[in-house]
């Protein structure tokens, strides 16, 4: 399965990762030779095979809506690179051009 | 005078609780031998000395207290040094998944599975290192640089578990907790010539694990034998509400028996018998097949007729799940973070320059198998084969209690050796994976050595909680072999 350089672009820009050319041409190798091999998995016959997304068999367990004590702001700001106010500070969502 | 670190877990644990040793010296013992070894090993990305000698003297005065009332309950791990893999968090003490992307991050609270063991008494030596986010099989993907194989040091310890395998075979800690999603514990073990345990899913709560595949992550333990496993297994396992993956089931304690098998029915597929195994390997892993019909159990033949799927499966289902679970490390509120002068800018910067070539391989991997139009093909459609795996083993379970397998086709490569064929690196894990997609657990122990003195691993694996029958097979045959006793000359 080849992947074009376009697709490998759109998925780079789907997950956020700012690629170097290089490592565009290198991932465009190694993830067609990656999914070639995959490929495989079209031939099996899966009619009325039903999907595992748990092996387990629970279903999502519930507690009583009772509030509890939890992390406090201090901690968990502690570990952001920017923050203000009690807040995480970003960059502006949109930048000037936009 | 016998050096301290070449007891085994539990010569230790008794030691202790006889007042022979205290935990502060085997404390020490084990830091004077960390700073000695670790420099060419680079088993450890954190060493906690502070923490230790402190947790030891707690110890220590727990052991004295429960000597003079020894009708009290004292966890057997009183006192006990080990080591964590840094994919598990402890409080304020830094963790970073063997990446970038979290250097300096210092968790706001501990993984229960580690909270567990310390209230069980043990010593925290420090946090040892992993192939990044957990993604390998060499500990080569550290972005911290990879660690040694005490058995050989041009030669990797295997991954992702790769720090705490080093660590516990080169008597630098008595046992370590590592983690399993493809097999990061059981081939470190087998490359290490260490016992390694992985648990079934759901028997060990993944809180505080730093996701990387949420369907497969297990919580797993490394030591010198299953007899040391036993404790560390029982004090970590069971029911947490604060992961909702978290099994209910109860864990007793291990009753590990004698070394009379009869009635142990074990099955080995020849499906994992494959054509380019290292020959020396197959031959010790069917002459320890030999060893459990010799201890009496029945051994018979089995099929697992979808083991050949297990690889493409995994590679999709594995990274879908890792491009979900990393798409949290953005720069905003762990970590560092690269600039931009939007946020999308700092995102593909931050992410793009912090996370190492693997990580993106499966990241991009996942996306792909994930996006509109590619959905049902890859992702779906490996769902529904990861099924047919599954039925797989539970079709062999009504013929067997056990399967008995290689853990891996060759013996430690050396370092480098698969770093420009990702491929052939995934390739390393075609035996240990298929438990994975199953959820069941396996144990890895040592059979043997190859004519280069590299260990050699077989597995067994039991059905979803079958824990003890894996302990109390591995503890029959260790106790009629000596291969577990066997240490590397550092």
């Amino acid at each position: 399965m080849a992947l074009t350089l376009d697709e490998v672009r759109h998925i780079a820009h789907l997950a956020r990762l700012q690629l170097t050319p290089e490592e565009e041409n290198r991932y465009l190798e190694q993830l067609s030779a990656i999914l070639d091999h995959a490929a495989r998995l079209a031939q099996v016959d899966t009619t009325a095979v039903p999907p595992t997304a748990t092996v387990l068999p629970l279903q999502a367990p519930l507690r009583p809506d009772e509030p509890r004590p939890g992390l406090s702001p201090e901690r968990i700001l502690a570990n952001a690179p920017a923050s203000e106010e009690g807040m995480f500070r970003i960059p502006p969502v949109f930048d000037e051009g936009s | 005078m016998t050096d301290l670190t070449d007891l085994s877990l539990i010569e230790a644990a008794n030691a202790l609780r006889a007042g022979e040793i205290s935990a502060l010296s085997l404390t020490q013992a084990c830091l004077d031998r960390i700073a000695s070894l670790d420099p060419c090993l680079h088993a450890f990305l954190a060493v906690t000395p502070d923490l230790a000698l402190a947790q030891a003297r707690s110890a220590d005065e727990r052991l004295t207290d429960w000597r003079r009332s020894p009708d009290a309950d004292l966890s057997l791990l009183c006192g006990l040094p080990i080591a964590v893999k840094d994919v598990l968090c402890l409080r304020d003490v830094p963790t970073t998944a063997g990446s970038r992307i979290l250097e300096g991050f210092r968790p706001p609270y501990t993984a229960t599975s580690v909270q567990r063991l310390i209230d069980a008494g043990v010593v925290i030596l420090g946090k040892t290192n992993t192939d990044e986010f957990a993604m390998g099989s060499s500990t080569e993907n550290s972005a911290y640089g990879p660690t040694h194989n005490p058995w050989d040091l041009s030669r990797v310890p295997g991954g992702s578990s790769g720090g705490p395998a080093a660590a516990v075979a080169a008597g630098l800690s008595f046992a370590a907790l590592g983690t399993d999603t493809g097999g990061s514990v059981r081939q470190p073990a087998a490359f290490c010539g260490v016992t390694g345990l992985k648990t079934s899913y759901g028997r060990v709560s993944r809180y505080g694990l730093i996701a990387y595949g949420s369907s497969l992550d297990t919580v797993g333990c490394l030591a010198r034998s299953a007899a040391d496993l036993a404790p560390v297994f029982t004090a970590m396992a069971g029911h947490d509400p604060l992961d909702s993956t978290s099994m209910p089931d109860p864990v007793p304690p291990t009753d590990l028996g004698g070394t009379d098998l009869h009635g142990l029915r074990i099955g080995v597929p020849e499906e994992y018998f494959i054509a380019g195994m290292q020959p020396e390997v197959e031959a010790a892993v069917r002459q320890a097949i030999e060893g459990f019909r010799s201890l009496g159990a029945e051994i018979r033949t089995i099929g697992l007729p979808h083991t050949d799927l297990a690889l493409p499966v995994y590679y999709l289902i594995a990274p879908a799940e890792a491009s979900a679970n990393l798409a949290r490390y953005d720069g905003v509120r762990y970590g560092p973070r690269l600039g931009g002068n939007a946020l999308w800018e700092q995102y593909a910067a931050t992410r793009g320059s912090l996370f190492g070539a693997e990580v993106k391989r499966r990241i991009m991997l996942g996306t792909y198998a994930l996006s509109a139009g590619y959905y049902d093909a890859y992702y779906s459609q490996a769902q529904k084969v990861r099924t047919l795996i599954k039925g797989d083993f539970e079709a062999a379970f009504e013929q067997v209690d056990l399967i008995a397998c290689p853990v891996t086709p060759s013996t430690a490569f050396p370092l480098g050796a698969h770093a420009d064929d990702p491929l052939s690196m995934y390739l390393e894990d075609v035996f240990t994976l298929p438990a994975n997609l199953a959820g069941i657990p396996g144990i890895a122990f040592p059979v043997g050595f190859d004519a280069r003195g590299l260990p050699i691993g077989m597995q067994l694996n039991a059905p979803h909680l079958g824990e003890a029958a894996l302990l109390r097979a591995c503890h029959a045959y260790q106790s009629a072999t000596d291969w577990h006793k066997e240490r590397p000359h550092l």
